[in-house]
């Protein structure tokens, strides 16, 4: 393998790949720590899971810089770890506690860490998306570099939203990035089946803008496809769409039953576990040995662990607050 | 202040002299709201309009008709408007002169973006042509076209813009060119901008200003003339504000883009032709504070929007002809509302007359009404309280259907007549 593109490999680089397994491990095993509480009853609402995603968020996210933003979805929570939010506030929300990062007002589908560049999931398909774009031209407007990360799903290309989010961006050519994670259902409606295009990538052409497909379960490609739409939104010449391919093992929410996909497909999809393959590279590459492997797994179960028992531990959401929470009282704004 | 105009003079959407010369619904607009104005100010306290000119007689179209004329002269144009958004006009002066109602508004805009940086404007047409209304005509040449922002015909875009804007440290004013239009819009406006705050946990705000002109009379038919402001107000979150005055329309909209939350400003076309005396330094009229328009002992009048001034004028004919004295209370910020206000008011008077253009059924009045019910200012009535409000129907296009679907002056004369000489 030539030199260069040695250099740009996330598996080539000891702390680099150690990194990305880390936020691998603490997105798959938080959602399977959530998927565990709401099965024993000590969670309740809905829930999305995007597990066997995790390339997608952790891919992106990699490829954006502090200070840069991103809009999530209600399959949000990779988003927000692959960010660095703290897995105890996070925790601590989905168990409506007042120490969750929206003391319990927001759950799951609204956890955002504007710390961390985060301007929140939404529980509206699409809805982020001109957010994003707004964000992207608060930049503009202010004079900064940063870059607005739009993540979406394959059924929000089919929302109104999308369509003139995009436009925007396009015609203003705004710093955003279009990062389209397909993970192949509307809920049960195949993407195949609510789009007329080979790939939702194509719909770019429409606006005048790149569109690029990739694996996405390949940490890697993501990296590199999202990379190089953030060095292009910076150099301030306009957006990008990438559309990542990718596939979510579980069902939509807690009540799908799986009945408009087969077991076969979702085993073969499956055995493309992205952590697993990374995991590979990175053993195949020398760059982290066997143990170090499961040394990264076991610090995110800890870490995981340890934001379970500290967040059931943390008080219950109060609804003394709840009237003058409606509307905010001082010089707001996430600056 | 005013002479010193941007000086760019567009003869736009609503020539000089009014008319429905236009190609499209937005000149014949013009027309009509002349036609309004001239209405409101034969008998109410815009009628001091005329000579003193909003626009300061800078443009072609400079000074106005004649104070409550007939209609299309009475009105300025975007050109004669250029005034308030000059140089002169963010000094913040002591006094006050005559505007028009889009006057001051375009003055607020002015004023508030030369003071704040973060302010910027978006919206349909509002550069160069100056806004289907002429708001904001000056505006685009003295502050550039990166923060007066013409967009796509694509308000769903442009309000969740907003929404991202604000939350980064803008503060951002969208223009929907019609209210009708923010349907359109109503996820970014409803799930987003007004829940946001709330559902994260208060660790972000959205200080957002969507301005919209709302309401009938301009004979642009039912998806260009409804009073959408119930469906906002039932919305925890967002702030309604519905100026009646040419004062309000600056210091209500100055108010609003200091908010730190999304505020939906609900302006009259109707009223854009109207005058009265505006402070020229930027003062703010704080949301959720009820302005008494006119004290009397007999009746109370509460009235949103355009009715405003029809309640003023029916309550000078009472007084006139019946010697029944009226109380008209103009909430002027329906979220959140001054309950106290209108309750005072009823208790003075024992009796009252609620008016609003929007349809009856389940409208902002119900509130009213039901606060008046919840509260000891029910004791004081001496009769049930009486709702004017549009009919449960569409805005037909035909003048003399539009007229019959709102509440039309002899309306409001008759109820208070028919309700103070039966109690």
């Amino acid at each position: 393998m030539p030199a260069l593109e040695t250099d740009t490999r996330l598996a080539a680089d000891k702390a680099t790949a150690t990194g990305v397994l880390a936020t691998m491990w603490r997105i798959r095993l938080f959602e399977e720590a959530v998927d565990d509480l709401f099965a024993r009853g000590l969670m309740h609402g809905t829930m999305h899971l995007s597990i066997g995603q995790e390339a997608t968020a952790t891919g992106g996210c990699l490829a954006l810089s502090d200070g840069d933003l991103i809009t999530s979805t209600h399959r949000g929570h990779g988003h927000c770890i692959a960010r660095g939010a703290d897995l105890t506030r996070m925790m601590a929300e989905l168990l409506g506690k007042e120490t969750g990062y929206c003391r319990g007002r927001g759950g799951s589908m609204h956890i955002a860490d504007v710390a961390t560049g985060n301007l929140g999931a939404n529980g509206i398909v699409a809805g982020g998306i001109p957010i994003a774009v707004g964000a992207a031209l608060a930049q503009r407007l202010q004079g900064r570099d940063r870059v607005a990360l739009a993540f979406f799903g394959d059924g929000a290309t089919n929302e109104g939203a999308f369509h003139e989010a995009v436009n925007l961006a396009a015609i203003w050519s705004l710093p955003v990035v279009f990062c389209c994670e397909n993970n192949q259902y509307g809920m049960s409606m195949a993407a195949t089946r609510a789009a007329n295009v080979p790939h939702l990538a194509d719909r770019a052409a429409a606006y005048g803008l790149p569109g690029r497909t990739v694996d996405g379960n390949d940490v890697q490609a993501v990296y590199e496809a999202v990379g190089a739409a953030v060095a292009r939104a910076r150099a301030g010449d306009g957006p990008t769409l990438v559309e990542a391919v990718t596939y979510r093992w579980k069902g939509h929410s807690k009540s799908d039953k799986n009945l408009y996909r087969s077991r076969a497909e979702i085993d073969e999809w499956r055995a493309r576990d992205p952590i697993a393959a990374f995991a590979a590279t990175v053993l195949d590459a020398g760059t982290l040995t066997g143990s170090e492997l499961d040394g990264a797994r076991s610090a995110a179960r800890d870490a995981i662990r340890s934001a379970v028992r500290e967040a059931r531990s943390a008080p219950a959401a109060t609804p003394d607050g709840l009237l003058a929470a409606v509307y905010a009282d001082a010089e707001g704004g996430a600056g | 202040m005013t002479a010193t105009a941007a000086g760019t003079v567009h003869s736009g959407p609503n020539p000089p002299t009014g008319g429905p010369a236009g190609e499209d619904g937005t000149a014949g607009d013009s027309g009509s709201a002349g036609a309004a104005a001239g209405e409101a100010g034969g008998a109410g306290p815009a009628g001091a309009a005329g000579g003193t000119g909003p626009a300061g007689g800078t443009g072609p179209a400079g000074g106005t008709g004649p104070a409550g004329g007939t209609g299309p002269a009475g009105g300025t144009g975007p050109a004669g408007g250029t005034g308030p958004a000059g140089a002169a006009g963010d000094a913040a002066g002591g006094g006050e002169r005559t505007l028009s109602y889009a006057e001051a508004v375009r003055e607020a805009l002015a004023q508030a973006m030369a003071a704040d940086e973060r302010v910027f404007l978006l919206g349909e047409d509002i550069g160069v042509y100056g806004g289907a209304f002429g708001v904001t005509a000056g505006l685009y040449e003295r502050f550039g076209a990166e923060r007066v922002r013409d967009t796509p015909i694509s308000e769903l875009g442009i309000v969740g813009a907003a929404v991202g804007a604000a939350m980064v440290g803008m503060r951002p004013v969208v223009e929907i060119q019609f209210s009708d239009f923010t349907a359109q819009a109503m996820d970014q406006i409803v799930n987003q901008a007004a829940k946001i705050h709330f559902m994260l946990g208060g660790a972000v705000s959205v200080p957002m200003v969507l301005r919209a002109p709302s309401g009938s009379g301009t004979g642009a038919a039912a998806q260009h003339s409804q009073s959408l402001e119930a469906w906002f107000a039932h919305v925890p979150g967002l702030k309604v504000v519905m100026p009646a005055t040419a004062a309000d329309a600056k210091g209500l909209l100055l108010a609003a883009i200091d908010d730190p939350n999304p505020v939906l400003v609900l302006e009259h076309k109707l009223l854009y032709k109207t005058s009265g005396p505006v402070p020229e330094a930027a003062e703010r009229v704080p949301l959720g504070r009820a302005a008494v328009r006119r004290q009397g002992d007999d009746v109370t009048i509460v009235a949103t929007g355009v009715m405003v001034g029809r309640a003023l004028d029916a309550a000078a004919e009472l007084s006139a002809s019946d010697g029944i004295e009226a109380t008209v209370v103009d909430p002027r910020t329906l979220s959140p509302f001054d309950a106290d206000t209108v309750l005072a008011a009823v208790r003075g008077t024992g009796r009252v007359v609620l008016v609003q253009e929007a349809p009856r059924h389940v409208g902002f009045m119900a509130e009213v009404a039901a606060r008046i019910a919840e509260s000891d200012a029910l004791y004081s009535l001496l009769a049930p309280v009486v709702r004017l409000a549009g009919l449960d129907a569409p805005i037909p296009y035909a003048p003399q259907l539009e007229r019959a679907s709102v509440p039309q002056l002899p309306d409001v004369v008759a109820a208070v007549r028919d309700l103070v000489r039966g109690s």
